[in-house]
């Protein structure tokens, strides 16, 4: 039973991992790696490791996609005014 | 150097990683197996000290110089990002105007907040007794305040977080990991070594010894880092712009 949700839920880390690196748009990117985020933290809780779960559940799924878009607003917002200026 | 010698450096380079992996994980124990002899030590020498977590006791006590190290990194990174993330001078400040907010979302928002902030004090608080601890409360909590630029806007964000004063927070915190390792080292037996304190009753919050202090320093080192690490970037984000616009 523990074997067959060990399975499943790697095989859902390769699936949101995959599409992760598909996605193209950073703000969709960053979307897709919460849910990565979220998926890796179940796979360590059910390989028994909650510690590491919490902390990838926190960095992962919040911090790091929040980072990513915070940057890609930067980097829009500088476009837009390059934009605006010409 | 050609294209084509840099994709023979690449190949062999790869490929002989790649068969040292593959060596390395044949002579793995298997997965799942019953011996574990690194988690049985570890194990008896958290419950010589009292530390219900044995994950706490690796992390603050059984390696506690190692997390030393982790800390540094933390707050040799957050340094950076404030240092490279400043404001130049061909740059200024703008007032961001505030913006609507959706009802849903600013009510979902201002319920989740209190409850995040509290879970993250929580498991910073019982880092020594169940999973969890200083690093995943500390990002928790501070996650949690910027539930509030989501709920309401930017300003009323600024309102609640004097950055100077988390990064104060962030160097004490850190100072104070720093100050209890060398108690250890004054008082005990070495550098951040866990035999200054009593270990106190088991499974209660002030057991472990030194474990529930060096805690609760990385938790407020994490919380403060992460929240003067998120202030530089909103501040590029929403306020610095560049000059001539």
């Amino acid at each position: 039973m523990a074997d067959a949700v060990i399975v499943v839920v790697l095989l859902l880390v390769g699936a949101t991992a995959t599409t992760a690196v598909a996605v193209r748009d950073p703000a969709r990117q960053a979307l897709v790696l919460s849910v990565l985020g979220v998926v890796l933290a179940v796979l360590f809780t059910v390989l028994q490791a909650p510690d590491v779960g919490l902390s990838q559940l926190a960095v992962g799924s919040a911090l790091t996609p929040l980072l990513l878009l915070l940057t890609v607003r930067k980097v829009r917002r500088r476009a837009r005014g390059k934009g605006r200026q010409e | 150097m050609s294209r084509r010698v840099r994709l023979w450096l690449v190949a062999v380079g790869g490929g002989a990683l790649a068969a040292l992996l593959v060596a390395a994980c044949l002579d793995l124990p298997a997965f799942g197996g019953a011996r574990h002899p690194y988690g049985d030590r570890a194990v008896r020498e958290a419950l010589a000290r009292h530390t219900a977590n044995t994950v706490a006791s690796v992390n603050f006590d059984q390696r506690a110089f190692d997390t030393l190290g982790e800390m540094t990194i933390l707050f040799a990174a957050v340094l950076g990002c404030v240092v490279l993330l400043r404001q130049t001078r061909d740059e200024h400040r703008a007032r961001p105007e505030p913006e609507p907010v959706a009802l849903p979302v600013r009510r979902y928002a201002l319920v989740v907040l209190p409850v995040a902030l509290l879970t993250g004090l929580y498991v910073v608080a019982h880092g020594q007794l169940s999973p969890g601890g200083g690093f995943q409360g500390g990002v928790v909590a501070a996650t949690s305040l910027h539930l509030l630029y989501l709920g309401a806007d930017y300003r009323a964000l600024e309102r609640i977080r004097p950055v100077g004063l988390y990064e104060v927070g962030d160097a004490l915190a850190v100072s104070a990991y720093l100050v209890t390792g060398i108690a250890g080292l004054i008082g005990g037996s070495a550098f951040l070594a866990n035999t200054l304190l009593p270990y106190g009753t088991f499974n209660t919050l002030s057991s472990g010894g030194t474990v529930p202090l060096l805690n609760a320093a990385i938790g407020m080192e994490v919380a403060c880092a992460v929240v003067v690490l998120l202030a530089r970037f909103l501040d590029q984000a929403v306020e610095i712009e560049e000059e001539g616009k």
